[in-house]
């Protein structure tokens, strides 16, 4: 004998594991066990086998592993005795489940077990079976369980219903060999036969239309009768709970005649007085009677009815609300929520009730009635509810703060009836919970306040004032400080007063001061660092006498270990230091956003990237995957992102900045791989932003606009090409060096066209009523890959034109360097031009011609104009 | 209809799980880690439901230990309240005023008495007679058993383990 396997009883293994007093002692003695069952188990030892699977029962509720057990478990099934079949069972019920292979090989024993002459065999088998059969099982044993649904002892009839329940649950196809036997047992006397047989119809009738019609039309009666019974029946102290008789079967039938009711006019009909008499006689003062009352206002609530019990069953749950326990006011929460869209007038009855379970200590009583006061808002009562909501949310629970916020932002953007209510109650919710308003939220209200023209200078006093007092809130902060950038002109000039407001003196250096506060709040991340650096840019321009103290703040940016912020830092100490007179141009405020663009693109954005990655990716020789659309489309697209044309319609690019969401042109390399971390929508705000004041910009700043152009599509096409998440972050430093190179304005000079050039012909690039522009062409010897293109731009309209900025976009295998252009001025009526050196690097030299997208914007007579052209038919060879 | 049923005592030990719907090893741990919780941390006036993962947990403290059942959400939460008390009364009977030792000890016949109260999720059986009864059968059944493999064998090492059963 294995001196193991003697050792110790069951009941002496539980005291050994209690009486361990770490988690590491119960797992040596775990151990130990296992290793002696593991040992008896290989001996094949009979006289122990049904201990050890106790104990391995024992262990495996622990949570230890005993699959080495389930073996054991079939060896006891098919063993002869009902004690060893009795523990068999039992392990194989807890040790195994449906999805185990080795389930199969009892379907044999079950099978016999199923015939067996003792009932308590029988008992035990079907027990395991309806416990965890699988759906080759059940088609296997489907007939023995219909066969046992006649059986002669009601305690296997009714064993043998659920059974059929896991049955067809599997095999839906099997349902229809049940519906006579179904039938049959509704007729049944014994209560646990009755109830089985009720629920084995109603999930019947979930999975088969054809038993619903069946019992529909033969059983109704029935049922209606039977429920009639029970209703009216006398004491029966056997099935008697708190003073009803059998509440389950109650239950039970309220649940089936549910669903024969649902759909079926006359059925319904025929169960109205009964439900009647359930929902006004059944006693509410205890547990098992709401639970019938809960269960037939369900019934009431779905079947189809004229409204007379509709309105018992909505005064049912109107109690139920009033009710002191916790139970019955959760289920009536639950149960009013179906109700209002059969009868909302009739729920808003009980809104101030509602209200105050949202204020409830219990958090799924609150969760319940925060869902159901969502959908009872509407335009009469959303100021008073969101005034009430608000309000709490500064007392709740913390773990509360998160629904709450998001409910209530969803509610102020669903009914925003005007905009500074909107804006009011936004700013409140930033106020309380701004930590957890979600970024497409703060997005959204940037948005509206930039659009909300009038209201600017009261948006941005409301948010410095709110500022002031509370920096807690990460999102208020990142509104304030893009509000104060934007309109710190009007925080400090009160501009655009409004009558409710309370006057506010707030000196320049204040609102200098806010935004140092943001840059130097510690809790303060990347994207409130980098929106307060861009803040601070605008607000030198907006207040020129604070440009040295502002130059200071930015400055200690320099060292900044996240190189995004430090790279922003220099370039904007270098736009200070060294473009003075054209950082107001730079630094202008943001256009107005287009209210349906950007809806769109909200709704749009996600549709958007699937439908783009669509285009198979084909290979390049090169090895670099590019979408099979064509680029050239796409770069447009990135830079009219880019580029804030002074006209309205490139007004999708704000939303670039705020990061709402990646262009489309990214898309694709977004598709491909994971959803981008929010860092990386950072980084392409914070890289879009810079190119923003840089591209207003007048002469100069083409320099800049020039290597954002082409950091831009690099970006984006490296981000094709790997598929994988390469972050701006990786891109940038590669652009930063060549950038602060132009910044400090040591970019090559204007080239001098060669004689040798002229042979290539000219082009005339592009050609308008109002504009002409003209190309030639020349090559630096030595390195045929490089054109170098003097573009001369005339003037064809009899007005002046003024802020004259070109720009230019190239496919990833082009690269472009743009030189400043000799001027921004265009005279009247081709008395003059304006011309600008293009420098153009083809890695694709011999194979691919140029191809390159311009787009050009002027000022004339006050009006911004935009012009935009591909140009593919340059020369060959270039 | 009853995805689960757990035992939990206070201190988070799990005195019985009971599985009708589908759950690796790897997920019941989890499972019963993130409902301890849960349920455990609930203050004592608060109601007796919890939603998790869609699903709405029922859940009754007796003594120490707390009886948790699983329900789809469409189920009737106060009836699963009364199932619980069902089946802890039918152990209170079977014990004699049942305590968690007893369902440490005597775990195998908690859920032999389960078995007889639920089947596939599904209650089987009102009459809290009728389970007592059925139990008792089998139970006497085993032991007619257990006298009859110790008269024929009459083994010592039988009898020692058959009776630590």
């Amino acid at each position: 004998m294995n001196p193991f396997s003697s050792g110790t009883r069951l009941r002496d293994m539980i005291r050994a594991i209690r009486a361990c007093k770490t988690a590491a002692e119960e797992r040596a003695v775990v151990r130990k066990e296992c290793a002696a069952i593991r040992a008896s188990i290989n001996e094949d030892d009979q006289d122990y086998r049904h201990r050890n699977l106790a104990k391995l029962m024992f262990i495996q509720i622990l949570g230890y592993p005993t699959h080495f057990g389930q073996m054991e478990c079939l060896k006891l099934i098919a063993s002869a005795g009902f004690p060893e079949k009795r523990i068999g069972y039992l392990g194989l019920m807890l040790l195994l489940d449906e999805r185990q292979e080795v389930l199969m090989l009892v379907t044999n024993s079950l099978k016999q077990d199923l015939n067996h002459s003792n009932q308590y065999i029988v008992g035990l088998a079907l027990c395991a079976l309806g416990n965890i059969c699988s759906a080759e099982m059940a088609r296997d044993l489907a007939p023995e369980v219909e066969r046992l649904l006649q059986f002669r002892d009601p305690n296997i009839r009714k064993k043998a219903a659920l059974c059929s329940i896991r049955i067809i649950k599997k095999v839906p196809d099997l349902a229809e060999n049940f519906i006579n036997c179904a039938a049959s047992l509704l007729k049944e006397k014994h209560h646990g036969v009755l109830i089985t047989g009720v629920q084995l119809c109603a999930d019947l009738c979930k999975v088969s239309s054809e038993a619903l019609e069946y019992f529909r039309k033969k059983c109704t009666e029935g049922l209606v009768r039977t429920l009639r019974d029970i209703v009216n029946s006398p004491y029966s102290p056997e099935y008697d709970i708190s003073g009803i008789t059998d509440p389950y079967l109650h239950i039970r039938l309220l649940k089936l005649l549910r669903i024969l009711g649902q759909g079926d006019a006359d059925a319904s009909d025929r169960m109205t007085d009964i439900l009647a008499q359930v929902a006004t006689k059944t006693e509410s003062n205890k547990n098992a009677g709401n639970a019938i009352l809960y269960e037939c206002v369900e019934t009431i609530m779905s079947i189809e009815d004229d409204g007379g019990l509709r309105v018992l069953a909505i005064n049912i749950l109107g109690k139920f609300l009033s009710n002191r326990d916790n139970n019955i006011r959760y289920v009536a929460l639950n149960m009013l929520m179906r109700a209002t869209t059969l009868d909302a007038q009739a729920v808003q009855r009980h809104r101030a009730t509602i209200l105050d379970c949202v204020k409830d200590s219990d958090a799924s009583i609150r969760k319940r009635a925060l869902e159901l006061l969502y959908l009872l808002v509407n335009e009469n009562n959303v100021k008073p509810l969101i005034k009430e909501l608000i309000e709490y949310l500064e007392v709740s629970d913390q773990e509360f703060k998160g629904d709450l916020t998001a409910k209530i932002c969803s509610l102020v953007e669903k009914f925003s009836l005007e905009k500074i209510w909107y804006i009011d109650q936004m700013l409140k919710v930033l106020s309380e919970a701004g930590n957890f308003v979600k970024d497409e939220v703060w997005h959204a209200l940037i948005f509206v306040i930039s659009n909300a023209s009038d209201l600017h200078g009261y948006t941005v006093r409301a948010l410095y004032r709110a500022f002031l007092t509370s920096t807690e809130q990460e999102t208020l902060v990142r509104v304030a400080v893009w509000c104060i950038g934007e309109y710190g002109d009007m925080l400090v000039n009160n501009v655009g007063m409004l009558d409710i407001e309370d006057p506010i003196t707030v000196t320049e250096c204040d609102a200098v001061d806010a935004v140092e506060v943001a840059i130097k709040r510690h809790t303060s991340d990347l994207t409130t660092k980098a929106m307060a650096l861009i803040a601070l840019l605008k607000l030198s321009s907006r207040f020129p006498s604070y440009s040295e103290r502002i130059k200071g703040i930015i400055v200690q940016n320099k060292g900044n270990l996240v190189l995004e912020l430090q790279q922003r830092s220099i370039e904007f100490n270098r736009i200070l230091q060294k473009h003075q007179k054209i950082r107001s141009a730079l630094v202008e405020r943001m256009p107005v956003l287009d209210e349906a663009t950007f809806s769109g693109r909200r709704a749009g954005s996600l549709p958007t990237a699937i439908s783009t990655s669509s285009g198979a990716p084909s290979n390049l020789p090169n090895g670099i995957a590019k979408p099979a659309t064509a680029p050239i489309p796409d770069l447009l697209d990135l830079s009219s992102d880019d580029v804030p044309a002074p006209s309205s319609s490139g007004g999708d690019f704000p939303q670039d900045l705020l990061g709402v969401d990646l262009s489309p042109t990214l898309a694709p390399s977004g598709a491909g791989k994971p959803p981008k971390a929010s860092t990386d929508v950072l980084l392409d705000l914070l890289s879009i932003g810079t190119s923003l004041p840089v591209q207003t910009g007048s002469s100069a700043s083409d320099i800049l606009s020039s290597s954002q152009d082409d950091k831009a599509p690099f970006a984006n096409f490296n981000g094709l090409a790997s598929l994988s998440s390469l972050s701006a972050n990786a891109t940038s430093p590669v652009n930063a060096a060549p950038m602060m190179d132009l910044l400090d304005g040591h970019g090559p000079g204007p080239q001098k066209p060669e004689e040798n050039g002229q042979a290539y012909p000219s082009l005339v690039a592009y050609e308008s009523s109002s504009l002409r522009v003209m190309f030639n062409f020349s090559k630096q010897p030595g390195s045929p890959q490089t054109t170098l293109i003097q573009a001369t731009f005339t003037n064809l309209s009899s007005n002046v034109y003024n802020d004259f900025l070109f720009q230019a976009a190239v496919p990833k295998f082009l690269q472009l360097h743009l030189d400043p252009a000799s001027s921004n001025t265009l005279p009247a009526s081709g008395d003059g031009s304006i011309t600008q050196n293009l420098k153009v690097t083809n890695s694709q030299h011999g194979k691919k011609s140029l191809v390159m997208r311009v787009r050009i914007a002027y000022k004339t007579n006050n009006k911004d104009v935009l012009e935009e052209r591909q140009i593919n038919n340059f020369p060959q060879n270039l | 209809m009853i995805h689960f049923v757990l035992l939990i005592s206070r201190q988070g030990k799990v005195r019985l799980t009971k599985w009708y719907s589908p759950y690796s090893q790897k997920e019941r741990t989890k499972v019963i880690r993130e409902l301890s919780g849960l349920i455990l941390t609930r203050g004592p006036k608060l109601c007796n439901f919890v939603e998790w993962r869609g699903l709405r947990v029922v859940y009754k403290r007796y003594a120490s230990l707390y009886f948790c059942m699983c329900i789809d959400e469409d189920d009737n939460e106060l009836e699963i309240l009364e199932i619980i008390h069902h089946y802890v009364e039918v152990l209170d009977r079977y014990f004699g005023s049942v305590c968690e030792l007893d369902l440490i000890y005597n775990f195998h016949k908690a859920y032999f008495i389960l078995d007889e109260l639920l089947i596939a999720g599904e209650l089987q059986e009102p009459s809290k007679r009728t389970v007592a009864r059925l139990v008792a059968a089998q139970d006497s059944l085993v032991e007619t058993a257990k006298e009859q493999t110790s008269s024929i064998t009459n083994i010592i090492a039988q009898v020692a383990n058959t009776a630590s059963l």
